[in-house]
């Protein structure tokens, strides 16, 4: 064996390494390919067309996590990807386990999560004849992947997982499959791992240009009352430092979008908050009053700009970093559009720019933070509130903890009241606001961190959507906190129904589902309930004070609503405050 | 404003490429007006050229969300400069003894030729631009178009023009 043709997976040096060269099926050239990308764990699910993969892992040192549906397997990965930067990975069949990662795709998709999905397929000899168990999932995900790959023949295997892993993690980070027919699989050829990939048609643009720098320099200079709207890119840019640095210099307040809360630290004076629909008084303030935006990867989302885009932001100047030159001018036009990776764009602006002259406007967006926080009524009778909940919850970690949310109510209650300040500790699904994402995506991220404090805040419906995969966390004794916020209905769609449709409560009532608690004993899980603030406190002690994973359920009443609001159709400036101290 | 845009896109020749332009056109609600596909100047590489309508803003995101796709590898805005656009369509039209002559002399001006000659139709085949061919085909309805084939719009930029690119 001679060493240039042998490649070492350092990750286990006591290991054989992986000759170049060695005749190999597909399904084993792919395991290959992935403990060379690094690939600590992969999700998955097994079943008629993958069995040559699961074979191939049957004597493999990669370590494969079976959940129990192939939704909870793709949450997982995609919770290990958010909480890592590193691309997360996922295995199902053809047919049905491949159209159950269909969700969990368009999940990663709108929220930019590197994730490499491989799906088996029937044999190249049965595609087009409905053949069973067949399903044309490189079409049916066409519109949700970055790319996607057919893979025809065995040779072409390993480029395509090296190109697949290069596109799903550079530029603008996105899902990619690869779907391999039972052939390919079970095909032969000398194994070879490309060095470099080499694709002509993408290249991801990092750089930004030095004029449009000099202008954003200039701007701030100028400005009186400049603000940053920073997104989900300054946390896939892993530019945080940079972030935080950058509004201390030039002294401009930093608006986290909700895919940027853990983008700048929470508790900062100069941080007034998430802006938007459920945003804080201070942050749409902002934003109604700003002479200079500084967007750096966000993309002017509908729940931020209420669809009002003529309106949004009205007498500022508007600045779009973005690492996706389609982004910029989608929306909103740019007066200074920056394409580039945002960590590069702050580096070059950092050794020009200025202090700002906006003393006067920090403190008059910090008095507004003071005139309307968040708040909600505590309960006369020492009933527990939800937004009491999630301050406990931070409170007793000081936001030391890596904390997932489902869709609804909670999600937005933890976007509020919970300060996060850690790189990459938020973890939701913000663009396509998928319920049941959250329990399995803390699942990947608890793998990823597994002595970090996890905690997975769910409503009681979405956590009843994914739930089956109790299994794996008794199973692999995850210590995850698993908090389910239990309202008796679907809390955000009741409060739509309360406002805008007169009361109709059609269909959001979930009081007659099961007691949680039994259930998760039956997984061998600890099991907690509290329904006053102080039983609260209690149980969130024990919870913490619990090795292993815990299951708290925080009952709540009905009709609590989220607040601040605009409704959706509205500008920022039609806020409903909501009940108020 | 809404305007007519011709846009060349430079393709890898791979299977279900085409899919992939014409699925990212419904995807983002832009409308094609036509779609020709063929080879290119270079082997492996495929032309398309689509023709759309929309104000600058859309044309702008259409052609950056097609650079988006893996498969293209470039996009020019024909119609920001000089170029020649052409399509050819066939014609069948309802031709008697009678009328066969008074027809070529109709189609004689736009250097169309009678392709096929039956029993009670003529096929005439019209190359030039969209505007020609529909004018050529308002002439000829009066006698009765039976069936109507447009390839739709191919196009090349005129001499070593420089086009908007993204």
């Amino acid at each position: 064996m001679s060493t240039d043709t042998a490649m070492v997976d350092n990750r286990e040096a006591s290991l054989p390494p992986i000759e170049m060269g060695e005749e190999m099926s597909g399904s084993d050239m792919l395991l290959r390919c992935l403990l060379l990308e690094g690939v600590e764990y992969v999700f998955g699910y097994p079943g008629g067309a993958v069995l040559p993969i699961y074979d191939s892992l049957y004597s493999s040192r990669l370590k494969h996590i079976l959940t129990r549906h192939e939704q909870g397997a793709i949450h997982a990965a995609d919770g290990y990807a958010r909480a890592t930067g590193k691309p997360g990975v996922v295995i199902a069949t053809s047919g049905p386990g491949a159209t159950n990662l269909v969700t969990g795709i368009a999940t990663a998709h709108m929220d930019s999560v590197p994730l490499v999905c491989i799906t088996g397929n029937v044999a190249q000899s049965l595609i087009g004849t409905d053949a069973f168990q067949e399903a044309n999932i490189t079409g049916i995900t066409l519109p949700i992947t970055k790319h996607n790959y057919f893979v025809r023949n065995v040779e072409d295997l390993p480029r395509i997982v090296k190109e697949a892993f290069h596109i799903a993690t550079t530029g603008r980070p996105g899902p990619v499959l690869i779907d391999i027919p039972k052939d390919v699989n079970n095909a032969t050829a000398p194994f070879y791992y490309p060095e470099t990939v080499k694709l002509r048609s993408y290249n991801p643009n990092v750089k930004p240009n030095n004029l449009q720098i000099e202008r954003l320099a200039k701007a701030i200079k100028e400005a009186k009352k400049p603000v940053i709207l920073a997104g989900g890119g300054i946390v896939a840019a892993g530019a945080e430092k940079e972030l935080l640095e950058f509004a201390e210099r030039t002294n401009i307040p930093v608006i986290p979008t909700f895919m940027g809360l853990a983008g700048f630290p929470g508790t900062h004076p100069l941080c007034p908050g998430m802006p938007g629909m459920h945003g804080s008084y201070a942050s749409n303030q902002a934003l109604l009053n700003t002479d200079l935006l500084i967007n750096m990867g966000a993309r002017f989302d509908d729940r931020i700009t209420m669809g009002r885009t003529k309106e949004f932001a009205p007498n500022a100047k508007i600045v779009h970093i973005d690492i996706d030159p389609a982004e910029i001018g989608k929306n909103i036009d740019a007066y200074i559009p920056i394409v580039g990776d945002v960590k590069n764009v702050l580096l070059a602006v950092l050794a020009k720019a200025e202090r700002a002259d906006s003393d006067a406007w920090v403190e008059q967006i910090q008095a507004w933070s003071k005139q309307h926080p968040y708040s909600y009524k505590p309960s006369p009778e020492g009933r527990l509130k939800p937004q009491r909940a999630v301050e406990i919850m931070y409170e007793s970690t000081g936001g030391d903890a890596i904390v997932t949310t489902d869709v609804g109510q909670h999600q937005m209650w933890v976007a509020q009241y919970f300060k996060f300040s850690n790189q990459r500790s938020f973890i939701s699904s913000g663009g396509l606001g998928t319920m049941g994402f959250g329990f399995p995506a803390a699942i990947g991220a608890q793998m990823a961190h597994p002595d970090q404090t996890v905690i997975s805040v769910s409503g009681d419906g979405g956590f009843q959507m994914n739930l089956q995969e109790l299994a794996v966390v008794a199973n692999h004794n995850l210590p995850i906190k698993i908090v389910v916020i239990n309202n008796n209905c679907l809390g955000m769609v009741r409060q739509w129904q309360e406002l805008f449709y007169d009361h109709r409560y059609s269909q959001i009532d979930l009081s007659v589902s099961v007691d949680f608690v039994k259930l998760v004993e039956a997984y061998g899980i600890k099991g907690l309930r509290a329904s006053t603030e102080e039983e609260a406190e209690r149980v969130w002690q024990e919870a913490m004070n619990t090795n292993g994973p815990v299951f708290v359920e925080f009952v709540v009443e009905s009709e609590e609503n989220v607040y601040p609001m605009v409704a959706a159709g509205n500008t920022l400036d039609q806020m409903v405050l909501g009940d108020e101290e | 404003m809404e305007q007519k845009h011709t846009i060349s896109i430079l393709v890898n020749d791979q299977p279900g490429v085409l899919t992939r332009v014409a699925n990212l056109m419904g995807q983002r609600g832009f409308n094609i007006d036509s779609i020709t596909v063929g080879q290119s100047e270079e082997p492996g590489l495929s032309r398309m050229i689509i023709v759309t309508s929309g104000d600058d803003r859309t044309i702008e995101q259409i052609m950056k969300q097609f650079h988006k796709l893996i498969d293209v590898i470039k996009v020019q805005h024909l119609s920001s400069g000089p170029m020649v656009s052409r399509e050819l369509a066939l014609i069948k039209v309802e031709a008697t003894p009678v009328t066969r002559a008074e027809i070529s002399g109709v189609i004689e001006p736009f250097r169309a030729s009678v392709v096929d000659v039956g029993p009670a139709s003529l096929v005439i085949q019209v190359t030039g631009d969209s505007h020609k061919i529909d004018a050529l085909i308002e002439l000829l309805m009066p006698y009765g178009i039976k069936e109507l084939s447009r390839t739709g719009v191919t196009a090349i930029s005129r001499g070593v023009a420089t086009l908007a690119k993204v």
